[in-house]
């Protein structure tokens, strides 16, 4: 699995944050999305998923069958 | 279509407070949605289209083109004003103090304020209305933290903010006490604007004082007033007496501290305390393969969709604080979602468990079906609740 967020959609809410706090931090001057691991772990998949359907601003975009960002 | 009759669309069963009127599950039946007539006395009576699925409520609370609309009086710095760009910039200045991480940090003033509340409930004795001592202190004090009122400002807040909210006084008191926490708001900001406190307000004024106008400042003061008292003082209110009525899953929540996350969402989904959302339609949209068109009415019924069948195969018509953790739509979604949530999951996540577990012998001092609900204001509680040890 494959994570990428938009940190211009986020309306920094935190629910990720709150779901899956291995993966998914807030800044703290604005409270924006940061992403801690961009290809969590398979124990990681299930909050991952939840915290993608309760993002008010579908600002998490899920690619399952991938496991690298980029290829170098 | 219009439908003749009109549904209370914040309606509760009844003989149940927490259900829904079985005319909106009927509405969630349809497949095609339903204009109807909402009778409501801050507005005066409108059509509007209800919208009561679970998805459905999702979908067009994210939509751009439905807007507040007239639906809330216009207060300058309320974010419930804005739509668009300028609600996101205002947002922006406040998102940063509502982080879960804040919410974490405030926790240890959360537990004194909780203690204080236990406090006055014991030393008020037997037959003590937790509403006065327990659900309506706790709010108000950690709005206190919120803002930076001085503690000896604190009983003088607390006794406005009292006032103020109260359904019971008549109109001109409640006018005169909301002027009366105006103008303390603008003193408030005054002085924030002189030395900003370590608090959200002091930070919105060092950080953004250049941008904002006093009564801007002092507009997000009274939001943060308005929208983190009733809501928290509603749901604590209404999920004690839920939780009195099933004694079982009361003592899930005062004796495994490892249920309390999980059961706070369920009561938060089952309580539904804001029943409804109103919105209106800026342009075209669509729902499903529906049209609601330009300047139409849209309220949004968190109350059924929180109990939408579709979205789980569960029986989510009973509470149940066990359960694996339902989705719910009681902080809304989309650009006006709660901004203050993982503050009031705090707040009742520290609060519940402290209440029965300083009073383990917590009973109602009324039998539970006498309680006096607000079935009908715009945020659900309890009146009064009466209890013995
Ligand atoms: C259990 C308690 C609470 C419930 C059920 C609740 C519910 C809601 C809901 C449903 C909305 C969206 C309204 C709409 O879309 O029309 C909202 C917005 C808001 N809430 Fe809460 N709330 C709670 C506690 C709090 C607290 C503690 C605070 C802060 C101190 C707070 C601050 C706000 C603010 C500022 C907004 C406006 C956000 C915007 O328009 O962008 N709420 N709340
Ligand atoms: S849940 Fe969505 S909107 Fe909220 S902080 Fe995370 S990414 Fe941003």
């Amino acid at each position: 699995m494959r994570i990428e967020v938009d940190e211009s959609r986020c309306f920094a809410v935190g629910n990720c944050a709150l779901i899956a706090p291995a993966v998914f931090d807030q800044r703290d001057e604005d409270g924006t999305v940061t992403l801690l691991d961009a290809t969590p772990p398979e124990r990681e998949h299930e909050p991952v998923r939840a915290a993608t359907l309760r993002c008010p601003a579908s600002a998490i975009a899920l690619h399952e069958n991938e496991t690298r960002a980029h290829d170098e | 279509m219009t439908d003749s009759t009109a549904i209370p669309i914040g309606g509760r069963a009844a003989g149940c407070p927490f259900a829904p009127v079985p005319e909106l599950y009927e509405a969630q039946k349809d497949e095609e949605l339903r204009r109807v007539t909402v009778p409501s006395p801050l507005l005066g009576d409108f059509d509007a289209v209800v919208v009561t699925r679970y998805e459905d409520v999702k979908s067009v609370l994210a939509d751009d083109q439905l807007r507040m609309g007239g639906s809330m009086p216009y207060q300058a710095g309320n974010l419930l004003s804005y739509d668009g760009p300028e609600h996101s910039r205002l947002r922006r200045m406040l998102t940063g103090s509502f982080t879960t991480k804040r919410a974490r940090e405030l926790r240890p003033q959360i537990e004194g304020v909780v203690e204080s509340a236990l406090d006055t409930v014991a030393q008020a004795g037997q037959g003590a209305d937790l509403v006065k001592h327990f659900c309506t202190p706790i709010p108000t004090l950690v709005i206190c933290e919120l803002l930076g009122v001085p503690y000896a400002d604190r009983e003088d807040f607390q006794h406005r903010t009292a006032v103020a909210l109260d359904f019971n006084t008549s109109r001109e008191v409640q006018m005169r006490q909301a002027a009366e926490m105006e103008a303390y708001m603008a003193g408030l900001v005054a002085r924030h604007r002189e030395s900003p406190g370590d608090n959200v307000l002091g930070r919105v004024v060092r950080d953004f004082g250049g941008e904002l106008t006093d009564s801007e400042l002092a507009g997000i003061g009274n939001m943060l007033l308005i929208a983190g008292h009733e809501t928290i003082a509603s749901t604590l209110s209404a999920a004690i007496a839920l939780l009195l009525g099933h004694p079982d899953q009361l003592a899930v929540v005062r004796d495994d501290p490892s249920a309390t996350d999980g059961a706070v969402e369920e009561l938060l989904r089952y309580c539904a305390p804001a029943a409804i959302l109103p919105r209106q339609a800026a342009g075209d949209i669509c729902v499903r393969d529906q049209k609601i068109k330009e300047d139409e009415r849209v309220v949004a019924s968190v109350l059924a969709a929180n109990r939408d069948l579709g979205a789980a195969d569960q029986d989510l018509d009973n509470l149940d604080v066990r359960r694996p953790v339902q989705r719910h739509l009681t902080f809304g979604f989309g650009p006006h979602q709660c901004l203050g949530q993982q503050l009031a999951r705090m707040e009742l996540r520290v609060a519940l468990p402290a209440l029965f577990t300083r009073f383990p012998t917590l009973r109602p001092a009324v039998p539970l079906d006498e309680l006096d609900y607000r079935t009908n204001a715009l945020v659900f509680g309890v009146n009064a609740l009466p209890v013995t040890w």
